[in-house]
C-alpha cells in the first residue's frame, strides 16, 4: 500500500484538475478550490523542509568537523539571525525602516544581486574564448545575436543612422524579434508542450512512477 | 614580490581608494562627470587597446580571462561618468503597452504581480517605478500581489520612489484606497488559478495583517472579473508563462509583460498570439517605457553602459574568430 | 548606523565580486551568510503571509485548509528516515496537481493557441480583402508561418532526415538558431544590467563618485 496510496492521490488529484477545466461548477469548483489552497500549504511545508534540512546537513558538518566547517556555523548563525529577526517583528515584517528591512537592504540586497551580477564577466570570457562561426548556421546564430545586441541599445540607430528609417538596427532587431524568432520560439514552444502535456498524462495514469521514489 | 605580498598591497591600495571617496563623499564631494574630451579619449584608449588584444589573440596568445574582466568592467563604469545621452527609439511592443494603459478609465483596477527578486531588480525595478507612476498619473488604483517572497518588499521600494515624488504628494494617495499591497503566497501557479474564483482566500490580509475585507480598495473585488487590467513583473517561474496560461486564456485578464532580458525572448510568442497586450523587455524595454512616460528614471541613466558593454562583448567575439579564420588559413597554407 | 550599512553592504557585494580574482576565504563566508539568509527569509516570509494568514486570521469555514496542514506536516516527515515514506503521500498530492494543471494549461495555451496563431492569413491584414497588407507583414507572416512548420519538422524524430523532409529540417535549423542567437543577445543584455545595478551601487550610493 506504500506505492499505491501515492499513486491513487496523484491520479484522484490530476483528474479532479481536469475535470474542473471543463465542469468549472459545483462540486468540482470546490475540488479546484480546496486542491488549490490544499496545494499552497504543502509547497509551503515543502520550502520549510528544504530550510530545515539545510540546517541539519549544515549541523552536521560542523560537529563531524568536516572541511570548511566553520561556514557551516555562518550559515546556521546567519539563519537563525534573520528568522529571529523576522519573527519577532511580526505581520508588517516588511515595512520599512523595521529591522527585518535593513537586514533585506543592506544584507540580502547586496548578496543576491551580486551573486548573480558576476555572470555578467563569465559571458564576456566564455564568448571570446568559446564563440566561433565554424559553419553556416553557428554564424546564423553570431549575426542574429550581433543584430538584436546592437539593436537593442540606442548605439545601433547611431551606427544605422545613414539607413533610412525602416531599415535601421532598431527596426530590424524588433523585426528579427518578431518574426523569426517568434517562429522559432513558437516550433519549440509546441514541442515543449507536447512533452508535457504526454508526461503529465503518463503520471496521473500511473505509468511514470519515479515521484514516488525507490525501495518499500 | 611575491604574488601574496602583491594581493595584500592591491587589497591595501583599494581600501585606501574606498576610504578616500567616501570621506570626500561624506564631505559634500559631488559626482564626477567626464568632459566631452576626456571622455572621447577613454573611446579612444579602450579602442587602442582592444586592437592590441586583436594582435595577441592572432599570435595565439589569448589573454588571461582577467583581462577580459577588467575590459567588462570598466565598459560598464566608466559610461556612467560620461556627460552623453542618447535618443532611446520606442519599439512597436512597448508603445502597444503603453497605449492599452491609456485607454484604462481613471478608476480601473490594475493589478501588479512583483514576481522578481533583487538580482532582477536592476531591469524591472524601474519598469515598476515607471509603471505604477503612470497609473497613478492616470488616476487608476493599483493592486499589488508577489507570487516571489521578495517581490512585494520590492513593490514597497517602488512606491516609496514614487510617492515621494511632488507630483504625487500632491495626489494625497491613500493606502487601502487608492493602492493596496496584499503581500506574497506560495502555491506558483495554484495561486493564479484560485484567484480566478476568489482573491480573498489566497489574501485573507494584506502584507501588514490587515484583513482583506477591511480594505475599502478591494473589498469588492472578488476575483479577475473585478480587474480591468494586469501588469506582470516577472524574472522567472513562477511568472509571465503562469499568467498567461491561466489568467489570460482562461479567465480573460487583459494583460501585460515585464520581463527581464533572459525571458522576454519567450514572451513574443505570446504577443504574436494576441494573449499579451505587449512587452517590456530588459532593460532597455525600461528605458523605452519611461522615454514614453516622459521621466528619467535608472534604466535610461544606464542604456549608455549597457551600449559599452554590448559592443565589447561583440568586440571580443569579433576579435576571437578573426584569429580563428587567420590562423586556420596559416594552417592551410602550411599543409600545402 | 548609516555608514556602517553602508560599509557592510559594499564589503558583502565586493567579498562576491573577488570570486573573479580567485576563490577565496572572504567569498566563501559571503556565499555562506547568503545561503543562511535566503533560506531564512523564505521561512519568515512563509511563517506571516502563509501560515499566518491562513490559520490565526482564519474564518470557520475555511476549516478544510487544515487538510492541507495535515498534508504539509506529513511532508516535514521526511526529516525522519524511519518514517519518511509517509511524506509520499503529500508529495504525490504536488505532482498529481501539477500534472493536471499543466496537462491543460500546456495544452491550451502552448500548443492550441499558438498553432491558432501560426494559422493567419499571409497576404492580407482582413480576411477575403485581398492583398492589402504592408511587404514587412506579408514577409513576416511568411516567416512565421514557413519557420513554425520547419523548426517543429526538425524536432520529429521518427522519420530519417532525408531527401526533401531533410531539407526542411535544415531550414528549420536556420530559423532555431536565429532564435538562440537573439536569445543569446537577449542574455548578454541581462547579465550587463545585473552588474550595472551593483557598479551603481558601489559607485555611486557608496562612493559618491557617480551622481
Amino acid at each position: 500500500m506504500r506505492r499505491e496510496i501515492p499513486l491513487i492521490i496523484t491520479g484522484v488529484v490530476g483528474v479532479g484538475f481536469l475535470i474542473q477545466y471543463f465542469i468549472p461548477h459545483a462540486p468540482f469548483s470546490y475540488m479546484s478550490d480546496w486542491f488549490s489552497d490544499w496545494f499552497s500549504i504543502v509547497g509551503a511545508c515543502a520550502i520549510v523542509l528544504g530550510a530545515l534540512n539545510l540546517l541539519k546537513i549544515s549541523a552536521q558538518k560542523a560537529i563531524k568537523r568536516k572541511k570548511d566547517w566553520v561556514y557551516s556555523l555562518v550559515i546556521i548563525a546567519s539563519f537563525l539571525l534573520i528568522v529571529i529577526v523576522g519573527l519577532l517583528e511580526g505581520k508588517d515584517f516588511r515595512v520599512a525602516g523595521t529591522n527585518f528591512d535593513w537586514l533585506y537592504n543592506y544584507m540580502y540586497i547586496p548578496l543576491s544581486a551580486t551573486m548573480f551580477a558576476i555572470l555578467a564577466f563569465f559571458v564576456a570570457s566564455a564568448s571570446y574564448r568559446a564563440f566561433r562561426a565554424r559553419n553556416f548556421e553557428a554564424t546564423l546564430l553570431l549575426v542574429a545575436a550581433f543584430f538584436v545586441m546592437l539593436g537593442r541599445v540606442p548605439v545601433g540607430d547611431v551606427i544605422s543612422n545613414f539607413m533610412p528609417e525602416g531599415w535601421r538596427l532598431s527596426n530590424l532587431a524588433s523585426w528579427v524579434m518578431n518574426y523569426p524568432q517568434s517562429a522559432g520560439q513558437r516550433a519549440i514552444m509546441i514541442g515543449i508542450g507536447l512533452g508535457i502535456v504526454s508526461t503529465s498524462l503518463r503520471v496521473i495514469l500511473g505509468i511514470e512512477r519515479s515521484h514516488i521514489g525507490g525501495g518499500k | 614580490m611575491s604574488t601574496k605580498a602583491k594581493e595584500i598591497l592591491t587589497l591595501a591600495l583599494i581600501v585606501v581608494f574606498c576610504l578616500v571617496f567616501y570621506i570626500r563623499k561624506v564631505s559634500g564631494g559631488e559626482g564626477i562627470i567626464f568632459s566631452p574630451l576626456v571622455s572621447w579619449l577613454v573611446i579612444a584608449a579602450m579602442i587602442i587597446s582592444l586592437l592590441w588584444v586583436l594582435v595577441l589573440t592572432i599570435k595565439g596568445r589569448l589573454i588571461s580571462r582577467r583581462v577580459v574582466f577588467v575590459y567588462v568592467g570598466i565598459a560598464l563604469a566608466l559610461p556612467l561618468f560620461m556627460p552623453f545621452s542618447q535618443k532611446i527609439p520606442i519599439s512597436p511592443e512597448v508603445q502597444a503597452l503603453y497605449d492599452s494603459v491609456k485607454t484604462l478609465k481613471p478608476g480601473s483596477k490594475v493589478l501588479i504581480s512583483f514576481d522578481y527578486d533583487p538580482p532582477s531588480a536592476p531591469e524591472l525595478q524601474p519598469m515598476a517605478e515607471s509603471f505604477i507612476r503612470l497609473c497613478f498619473e492616470r488616476d487608476l488604483k493599483v493592486i499589488i500581489m508577489g507570487l516571489w517572497p521578495q517581490g512585494p518588499q520590492q513593490a514597497n521600494m517602488a512606491l516609496e520612489k514614487v510617492l515621494s515624488d511632488d507630483k504625487m504628494k500632491a495626489k494625497n494617495l491613500k493606502y487601502g484606497e487608492d493602492y493596496v499591497n496584499l503581500g506574497f503566497q506560495t502555491g506558483n501557479e495554484f495561486v493564479i488559478q484560485r484567484m480566478g474564483t476568489s482573491f480573498e482566500s489566497m489574501f485573507p490580509t494584506d502584507y501588514r495583517g490587515t484583513s482583506y475585507d477591511s480594505l475599502p480598495l478591494v473589498r469588492n473585488v472578488k476575483n479577475f472579473s473585478n480587474i480591468e487590467y494586469s501588469f506582470n513583473l516577472s524574472a522567472g517561474f513562477p511568472g509571465s508563462v503562469e499568467w498567461v496560461q491561466i489568467a489570460v486564456d482562461r479567465y480573460g485578464v487583459q494583460l501585460g509583460l515585464g520581463n527581464t532580458a533572459v525571458q522576454a525572448p519567450q514572451m513574443y510568442t505570446y504577443l504574436n498570439a494576441g494573449q499579451v497586450t505587449g512587452i517590456l523587455g530588459g532593460m532597455n524595454g525600461g528605458a523605452e517605457f519611461e522615454s514614453l512616460c516622459h521621466y528619467k528614471g535608472k534604466a535610461t541613466k544606464y542604456m549608455l553602459s549597457q551600449s559599452f558593454s554590448h559592443m565589447i562583448v561583440i568586440a571580443f567575439i569579433i576579435i576571437g574568430n578573426v584569429a580563428y579564420f587567420l590562423s586556420g588559413r596559416k594552417s592551410a597554407l602550411k599543409k600545402k | 548606523m548609516e555608514h556602517f550599512s553602508l560599509w557592510l553592504a559594499a564589503f558583502l557585494t565586493l567579498g562576491i565580486i573577488s570570486f573573479l580574482y580567485k576563490d577565496n576565504a572572504w567569498y566563501k563566508l559571503t556565499e555562506a551568510i547568503f545561503v543562511g539568509l535566503s533560506a531564512g527569509y523564505w521561512f519568515v516570509a512563509l511563517f506571516w503571509d502563509n501560515f499566518y494568514g491562513k490559520f490565526w486570521i482564519g474564518k470557520d469555514e475555511h476549516l478544510y485548509l487544515y487538510v492541507g496542514a495535515f498534508l504539509g506536516l506529513l511532508m516535514l516527515l521526511r526529516l525522519i528516515p524511519k518514517i519518511g515514506w509517509i511524506s509520499r503521500w503529500p508529495l504525490s498530492f504536488i505532482v498529481g496537481a501539477t500534472s493536471g494543471l499543466w496537462l491543460i494549461n500546456y495544452f491550451s495555451s502552448n500548443i492550441m493557441k499558438q498553432v491558432q496563431a501560426t494559422i493567419m492569413p499571409l497576404f492580407s491584414t482582413q480576411y477575403g480583402a485581398g492583398f492589402n497588407a504592408e511587404p514587412a507583414t506579408i514577409i513576416g507572416n511568411l516567416v512565421i508561418v514557413f519557420g513554425t512548420f520547419t523548426g517543429l519538422v526538425y524536432f520529429f524524430f521518427s522519420k530519417e532526415h532525408k531527401g526533401a523532409f531533410g531539407y526542411t529540417a535544415k531550414m528549420g535549423i536556420w530559423v532555431i538558431m536565429i532564435t538562440f542567437g537573439a536569445s543569446f543577445g537577449y542574455t548578454v543584455m541581462s547579465r550587463m544590467s545585473l552588474f550595472i545595478g551593483r557598479i551603481d551601487f558601489l559607485l555611486g550610493e557608496w562612493l559618491g563618485m557617480i551622481l
